[in-house]
């Protein structure tokens, strides 16, 4: 080999005489102006960065359950003045905490649901989701009877009118697990279980590395691969910190059961439109509550139960119950 | 350590030496960097929709490579174990190239599960609040870290020694060498976990994962290795003695048989059940519903697999021609096995049974590329430094840098006990 690449290129002022020459130091100027102008040049598009959201007190937040009162308050502040900023509109924003003695868990009655998908639309209402992609955390599947497999369901059916007679409906959002993987897999701790059984998000925590995403089981997690984009009149200004407000780029969001409506007594958004009455939802610790009702005599299933997850969302039919001998009033929902 | 502060401005130096080929090779690596540094700002600042990841598939091409890398870097061992275990004399001077190679490929890593997060400015969550041992992600960080650490310990060490023309302390680093070992098994044990753990995956979920990732990197990671030592061979005086490629090939040729071994278990397994959980492999092998993306590329990684392994178990493996095209077809079918073949059918269908195929786009190629070229960047310089100070023409007492004048090398087989066991 006469050319032998550790023996340098030849130029014996450089290799022998340490020291500046005139020519060496014309090339190295040259060279190191031409490499950081190629880097500055890769980096242009950094100029579009939209750092409005970015503050050093925003980079210095605590984990939630790290944060104190007056800290969460200092957090809840810049919320609002982001949101202000960015929608003009001043959010009603709160950590709301779960209530004692409360594990909420919902039933859904698929003899009643007929695919209409307003609850997913009123989901997206409520929760402040992206329009632009827009996000959902209820997909609606349709499926052919004679099967509970998702696999040979329809995503993507398009009706005049629905129900369609030889299909039934399934709704699968969030399933709340009481052994989430999702929490699991986090390498953060950015998602965990709530004492009320709502497996929640800090989007301030989450580093987007999607594992949770590829850990559930339901399809329930969602990503903002961009920016979210609701219009300013579109954006429901009652939040909380742990569910509805506002999301920035590359963080995980999903169903929360509403926690800032059902914390407070209310019904999650998507059982309240529900023109069947398919979707009940409450207190499992309370013995006389409609789900405990439900649990206690229905034809109850979860799905996809052999991945041991223990979903805190039941599915069931109308069905009489001929141990217990409870029968429905209404049969018939197929409408 | 004013001398270290020397040594390391030296190899500096040296880095930006060589001749027309290593200017050229290095021209092109730094443009395809800044290429796909380009890309990863245009990524960083409109997102991951600027990738072709929904999701439906919430991840593609990164954690792809980033899976085949950790099998490159964890197959420095291979070097390793013969060398340290059965005392192999061939290989002996070979090693620390290996152990290079896994430096550069853990740094890839690195930047490939980087360029994956959808939020890299809040890496530092995971100094604050790190879910370990419950999360595989936290042992993945430590594991890979940790590799990564351990074999700049022994390759720094072992360099600087031969610098300084002094015989390598064994206590200082013999025992990383062993535990470098254990932890190269565990690096690629973990990754795989971080799939085979997730029971809503069940293309996944199986426990021939584990085994299957170590046997492909054994042959993968080695193939590259015997072609990177023909480079090294053409490029540099630096002596590669034909028994170690040898020696590589056996290791190829045993690590390529299990590999395939288990693929077919596997593929038995699936398909002679027919349960429901066949579906994510009748996708990539066969398509399904009318949807065959990955269809002719998992076919063609088979058909590589099986060329190698033609090659590997017949004569024609002596002529080097033909072990280097089995070396260049196993690396590349065993990229798209692990990569498109592992990664993105276990998204297909979705959990919830719909079908979105994942196709690329542009920018995430783009930054894909700017990281090989990035990594192949660091090992250049790696070896462009190693070479001449293992032949000691760079050491302690050699004149200004490069030294041609004034050369008081000792030949390598003279300097051998010197820098190593």
């Amino acid at each position: 080999m006469s050319h032998r690449i550790y023996e340098g290129h030849g130029d014996p002022v450089c290799e022998t005489r340490p020291g500046l020459t005139r020519r060496s130091f014309l090339r190295r100027g040259v060279g190191t102006a031409g490499g950081l102008a190629a880097v500055a040049a890769a980096l242009s598009p950094l100029r579009d960065f939209d750092a409005s959201e970015m503050s050093v007190a925003g980079f210095l937040q605590k984990h939630y359950k790290e944060m104190d009162a007056q800290e969460m308050e200092a957090a809840l502040d810049r919320i609002r003045e982001q949101v202000e900023a960015r929608y003009e509109v001043r959010p009603e924003i709160r950590d709301i905490k779960p209530m004692d003695g409360v594990e909420f868990v919902y039933a859904l009655n698929l003899s009643r649901c007929i695919g209409c998908r307003k609850c997913v639309h009123a989901c997206v209402a409520e929760n402040n989701q992206s329009r632009d992609p827009e996000i959902q955390y209820i997909r609606v599947i349709e499926m052919p009877r004679g099967t509970t497999d998702v696999e040979h369901g329809d995503h993507h059916y398009e009706r005049a009118t629905v129900p369609d007679e030889d299909h039934y409906y399934m709704p699968v959002q969030c399933h709340q697990c009481a052994n989430p993987p999702c929490v699991k897999v986090c390498p953060v701790e950015a998602t965990w279980s709530e004492p009320d059984g709502i497996v929640v998000i800090d989007y301030d925590w989450c580093i987007g590395c999607r594992y949770c995403e590829a850990a559930c089981p339901y399809w329930a997690r969602r990503f903002n691969f961009t920016t979210p984009k609701i219009p300013k009149d579109k954006l429901n200004p009652n939040m909380s910190y742990l569910s509805n407000r506002p999301r920035s780029q590359g963080v995980m969001e999903k169903c929360h059961f509403c926690l800032h409506r059902t914390r407070q007594g209310k019904m999650p958004a998507c059982l309240e439109i529900c023109p069947t009455g398919s979707r009940k939802f409450g207190n499992v610790l309370d013995p006389n509550s409609e789900v405990s009702q439900i649990l206690r005599t229905k034809r109850v299933f979860v799905l996809k139960e052999q991945v041991g997850t223990l979903p805190r969302f039941f599915y069931y039919y109308d069905e009489r119950d001929p141990i217990s001998g409870y029968s429905d009033e209404a049969k018939g929902g197929q409408g | 350590m004013k001398e270290y502060g020397r040594f390391l401005f030296r190899c500096f130096r040296l880095s930006f030496h060589g001749d027309w080929r290593y200017y050229t090779w290095m021209f092109l690596l730094t443009a395809v960097a800044l290429l796909g540094l380009n890309a990863y700002a245009k990524q960083f600042v409109h997102g991951l929709a600027t990738t072709g990841m929904t999701d439906q598939v919430s991840w593609g091409l990164y954690i792809a490579n980033f899976t085949y890398l950790v099998g490159v870097a964890a197959a420095a061992v291979m070097l390793v174990i013969p060398v340290y275990i059965y005392k192999n004399e061939e290989l002996h001077d070979l090693v620390i190239f290996g152990e290079l190679l896994a430096v550069a490929a853990i740094v890839m890593c690195l930047l490939f599960v980087t360029v994956d997060m959808g939020r890299p400015d809040r890496f530092v969550h995971l100094f604050l609040r790190f879910n370990f041992p419950i999360s595989m992600l936290t042992w993945d960080v430590l594991v890979l870290n940790g590799y990564l650490l351990l074999n700049m310990h022994i390759c720094g060490y072992l360099i600087y020694c031969a610098y300084c023309r002094r015989t390598p302390a064994k206590w200082f680093y013999i025992p990383f060498v062993f535990v470098a070992i254990v932890w190269a098994l565990s690096i690629h044990t973990v990754t795989a976990f971080l799939y085979s753990g997730l029971g809503g995956r069940p293309f996944w979920n199986s426990a021939v994962i584990a085994p299957r990732f170590i046997a492909s990197a054994f042959a993968a990671g080695p193939a590259l290795i015997i072609l990177t030592l023909q480079v090294l061979r053409w490029a540099t005086p630096y002596p590669v003695p034909d028994k170690a490629i040898n020696t590589l090939k056996s290791i190829v040729t045993v690590a390529l048989s299990i590999n395939m071994f288990l693929l077919i278990s596997e593929v038995f397994t699936e398909f002679y059940t027919q349960s429901s959980h066949v579906v994510s492999a009748q996708y990539l092998f066969f398509g399904l519903k009318g949807y065959h993306a990955l269809v002719p590329w998992i076919w063609t990684a088979v058909g590589l697999n099986v060329l190698a392994l033609a090659v590997l178990f017949t004569p024609l493996n002596r002529r080097l021609m033909f072990l280097n095209i089995a070396c260049v077809a196993l690396i590349i079918g065993i990229w798209i096995e692990k990569g498109m073949g592992l990664i993105v059918p276990a998204f297909i269908p979705t959990p919830l049974g719909e079908i979105v195929e994942y196709v690329p786009t542009m920018n995430e190629i783009l930054i894909s590329l700017g990281i090989w070229a990035f990594g192949l960047l660091i090992y250049t310089i790696f070896v462009r430094i190693t070479v001449p100070v293992l032949m000691g023409e760079i050491a302690i007492d050699t004149v200004y840098p490069l030294g041609s004048a004034k050369r008081v090398a000792p030949q390598p087989s003279e300097t051998k006990g010197k820098y190593d066991a």
